[in-house]
């Protein structure tokens, strides 16, 4: 496709300062919102539109200058470079939330249950009478009452295999495209958006057993904590990645790939893999042990 | 592509190419739209020397209040503002845009790439900071005032300030994702724009410090967003990350932020090594002596910034082997930054030495620097440490590594490629003179702060015990004459853009790499076609 001999560098920019703007106001908003003053909310949407406005025409603008054949394999290279440093920074983004999370499992739990020597001992005693230090754990100050920790078993598990599934879809779809065979491209990669979508669902409804029969909330404790903002922003992942192979999907069905030009997909997939992987961390760690 | 095909003609430089030439567009929304490397380079600059000057004043509000012992000029909550918004403004205002700034108009130039890799994201990390300190700078005006917990957010102190809260976690939101872009289009241009020729061990330094400071923000600027983010479900959504009743530990906050924090001081010092790198081999008309042992000792350097942190929380509490093992990888770190001292002391070693500006603020850089650098070994140990934690010591330290080390390596900077960006030579003599005034002044400044810090004067409190007043009142003097002789430093600057001597596309005699070999100005777009670098070509 690429039939462009130099490195492609654009003479004008306009959506980057929309993307301010819009980011300026979303924050803005949220942070009104948040203190609960005036036009927060409204500000919050607005800027998100702005964003998501943003976002099209900006990508737009990319797929229809990759369809022009403006890129030359270099260009290629540096959205490569650029897709695989970008997931490395959600890696580390992950890994805040994971550290968290061991932490208060290996560290500062014991201390309050006067383990690990040091002053562990006395500050149980004086301050954390009685607390007996137990994972998963909602504190010497039993923060959000009694509640059950979420299972592994049923739609964790479920919820494992379809994301697994997914991967292998995906990496069918992979195979298709490379192979040139644009039908089944578009199917497997129906697929990995309906396995994703059933993901999304299939949490919801954990959340909502969560709440409801679990006594399980964001405010339980660290374990409600952690739990629900490691599953949440993987949850935010999922969505986005779901959303970036449907846009693949409809840029597929419009026949903007080829067996060689098909790199959208790939940082897409990419994605969808990160995305899978974090979801087995925390398979492992906040669910099964 | 673009419906503002300019055909306004830059000089021409020795690049052909097959396309009509584009010269920066008319009107102010060039600089909005602008996808140029050396505009970005240009806006990022002259905002971070703006947001010098606010810093600056937040600085002088500090040391006002503490010329004397008492409170007279602000209350107690304003001067915790000033002390949390001072370092806020000058790391992320300063010191980093700055060096984004350097990176832009230089890093292609020194390798012989045509722009940046990704020049429409670049447009974006810059103009994503105006707005990020809109947001920040605007919590001054809001009722509950600015933050007034420091710049490390410590929790729980930082959750009871008022509802500007909100505002100020989603500034350092906005600010990272400039970073994090920023970092991630420097990466990808070191990678992918270098033509043929051009071995990773051809790079100038400069280019191989910004690779790994690239690489140390795209690692730790996530996990600052991660820890902010967990403040702010504390603060509003009732998570207990930070709270020991429900489970959680302060004292975890620190860890996590620390884990960025760390690296966070080499970011802004390594891109300093690498212009220093720069500067003094071109005036001891000399190759920089020990080149793979400066880029291994960065690498290095990198590495053990990972595993230091908790020097920082040695009073916080922690185990001993905890205490043990970060004092020793603390102290480690003075080796490989000892091989850099020994390095820029050996390129100098037998040269044929001239003291132009730019050479000045880099040996004064290399002295004051190592005084910062050995009082940083003395805060290594932890017993020590229990001592001078929260001290004047500690900012003394600090300072010294970040004044005359990084801005200084800024000034250096700006005087050095100044003629190659504006084409006119800058006031050597006045050059000369903000140098020494500065250089007197500033030390008048930090200088004392160790005496006090060592009798135990406190950081961060606006009143003070009587014995300490004679020191603070001349480290109030040194401010007062560094800040005001940094308006020079402005008036150089403007008086080189409007004119000047005419330099040549060298500059220096000495002057060695690619970016000396186009024209001053540099033309609006560089190495359209690629040089050709051979074995023997010099490029650093």
């Amino acid at each position: 496709m690429s039939t462009a001999t130099g490195y492609f560098i654009p003479h004008d920019a306009r959506w980057p300062i929309v993307g301010s703007i819009g980011l300026c106001i979303f924050f803005y908003g949220f942070g009104l919102w948040l203190n609960e003053a005036a036009f927060g909310k409204e500000l919050f949407f607005i800027g998100a539109a702005i964003i998501v406005f943003m976002m099209f025409g900006w990508f737009g603008l990319v797929a229809k200058e990759s369809e022009s054949g403006t890129y030359n394999t270099q260009v290629d290279s540096s959205f490569r470079i650029c897709m695989m440093w970008f997931i490395f920074s959600e890696v580390m983004f992950f890994a805040a939330f994971f550290g968290a999370l061991f932490y208060a499992r290996s560290f500062s739990g014991p201390w309050l249950g006067g383990v690990g020597g040091g002053g562990a001992e006395m500050t149980n005693a004086v301050l954390h009478t009685g607390h007996d230090y137990v994972w998963p754990s909602n504190g010497p100050g039993d923060v959000g009452g009694n509640f059950q920790p979420m299972g592994w078993f049923g739609l964790p598990l479920i919820n494992t295999l379809l994301l697994l599934t997914s991967g292998v879809t995906c990496t069918l779809a992979h195979h298709a495209i490379r192979a040139g065979h644009r039908k089944p491209f578009i199917w497997w990669l129906l697929a990995t958006v309906v396995l994703g979508a059933i993901f999304i669902g299939l949490q919801i409804e954990e959340y909502i057993h969560a709440y409801t029969a679990l006594n399980l909330k964001l405010t339980s404790g660290i374990y409600g904590s952690t739990f629900f903002m490691l599953t949440g922003f993987h949850g935010f992942h999922v969505t986005m990645g779901a959303i970036m192979l449907f846009v693949v999907m409809i840029r597929a069905i419009r026949n903007h790939f080829s067996a060689e030009n098909h790199f959208a997909f790939e940082a897409a997939a990419w994605y969808w893999h990160f995305v899978d992987v974090v979801w087995l961390g925390l398979f492992i760690f906040v669910y099964l042990f | 592509m673009s419906s503002n095909d300019v055909t306004h003609h830059a000089p021409d430089d020795h690049a052909h190419h097959d396309h009509d030439e584009h010269g920066p567009a008319p009107g102010l929304m060039r600089w909005v739209t602008t996808t140029n490397h050396k505009d970005i380079g240009t806006l990022y600059l002259w905002f971070s020397l703006i947001m010098f000057f606010i810093g600056g004043a937040m600085a002088l509000v500090i040391r006002a209040e503490l010329f004397q012992p008492g409170i007279q000029i602000v209350d107690p909550m304003f001067f915790n503002s000033m002390t949390t918004l001072h370092a806020i403004v000058m790391i992320f205002g300063v010191v980093m845009p700055a060096f984004v700034g350097l990176a832009n108009w230089m890093i292609p130039m020194m390798i012989g790439a045509p722009d940046m890799a990704l020049p429409r994201l670049n447009n974006w990390s810059f103009w994503i900071m105006p707005f990020a300190f809109l947001i920040m700078l605007s919590t001054l005006f809001m009722d509950s005032g600015g933050p007034a917990g420091g710049w490390t957010l410590y929790p729980p102190l930082v959750l009871q300030m008022g509802d500007s809260f909100a505002f100020v976690i989603f500034a350092i939101h906005f600010m990272g994702i400039s970073s994090v872009m920023g970092s991630i289009n420097i990466v990808a241009t070191i990678f992918n724009m270098r033509p043929p020729g051009m071995t990773f061990m051809k790079m100038p330094m400069f280019v191989w410090t910004w690779l790994i400071t690239a690489y140390l923000l795209i690692a730790t600027i996530p996990v600052f967003a991660g820890a902010v983010t967990m403040l702010l479900t504390d603060r509003y959504f009732g998570t207990s990350f930070f709270s020991a009743a429900g489970g959680g530990d302060p004292v975890m906050f620190q860890h996590i932020f620390w884990f960025f924090g760390h690296p966070e001081v080499y970011i802004l010092i390594l891109p300093a090594f690498g212009i220093v790198s720069s500067i003094i081999p071109t005036f001891a008309r000399k190759e920089l002596f020990g080149y793979d042992s400066m880029v291994y000792a960065t690498a290095s350097i990198a590495f053990l910034s990972f595993i230091v942190w908790a020097h920082h929380m040695f009073t916080t509490g922690m185990p001993l082997a905890g205490e043990l093992f970060f004092m020793f990888s603390t102290m480690m770190i003075s080796v490989p930054t000892g091989v850099k001292v020994f390095n820029w002391v050996a390129t100098m070693w037998r040269g044929a030495m001239t003291f132009e500006t730019p050479m000045l603020f880099a040996i004064g850089f290399v002295i004051m620097f190592t005084v910062g650098g050995l009082s940083g070994l003395m805060l290594a140990i932890t017993p020590a440490d229990i001592q001078y934690h929260d001290t004047y010591f500690v900012v003394a330290h600090f300072h010294y590594v970040l004044v005359p080390g990084a801005i200084y390596s800024l000034m250096a900077a700006t005087y050095y490629w100044l003629p190659k960006w504006t084409g006119n030579m800058y006031d050597e003599k006045l050059g000369k003179m903000h140098f020494w005034i500065s250089t007197i002044f500033v030390n008048v400044l930090f200088f004392p702060m160790h005496f006090v810090g060592l009798a135990g004067m406190p950081r961060r409190i606006p009143d003070y015990s009587l014995q300490f007043a004679d020191w603070n009142m001349i480290a109030t003097i040194g401010a007062f004459g560094f800040g005001f002789s940094q308006l020079m430093f402005v008036y150089i600057i403007v008086k080189c853009v409007r004119g000047g001597e005419k330099a040549t596309g060298e500059v220096w005699e000495g002057a060695r790499g690619l970016e000396w070999t186009v024209p001053s100005p540099a033309p609006y777009h560089t190495f359209e076609t690629a040089p050709v670098i051979e074995p023997s070509t010099v490029t650093r």
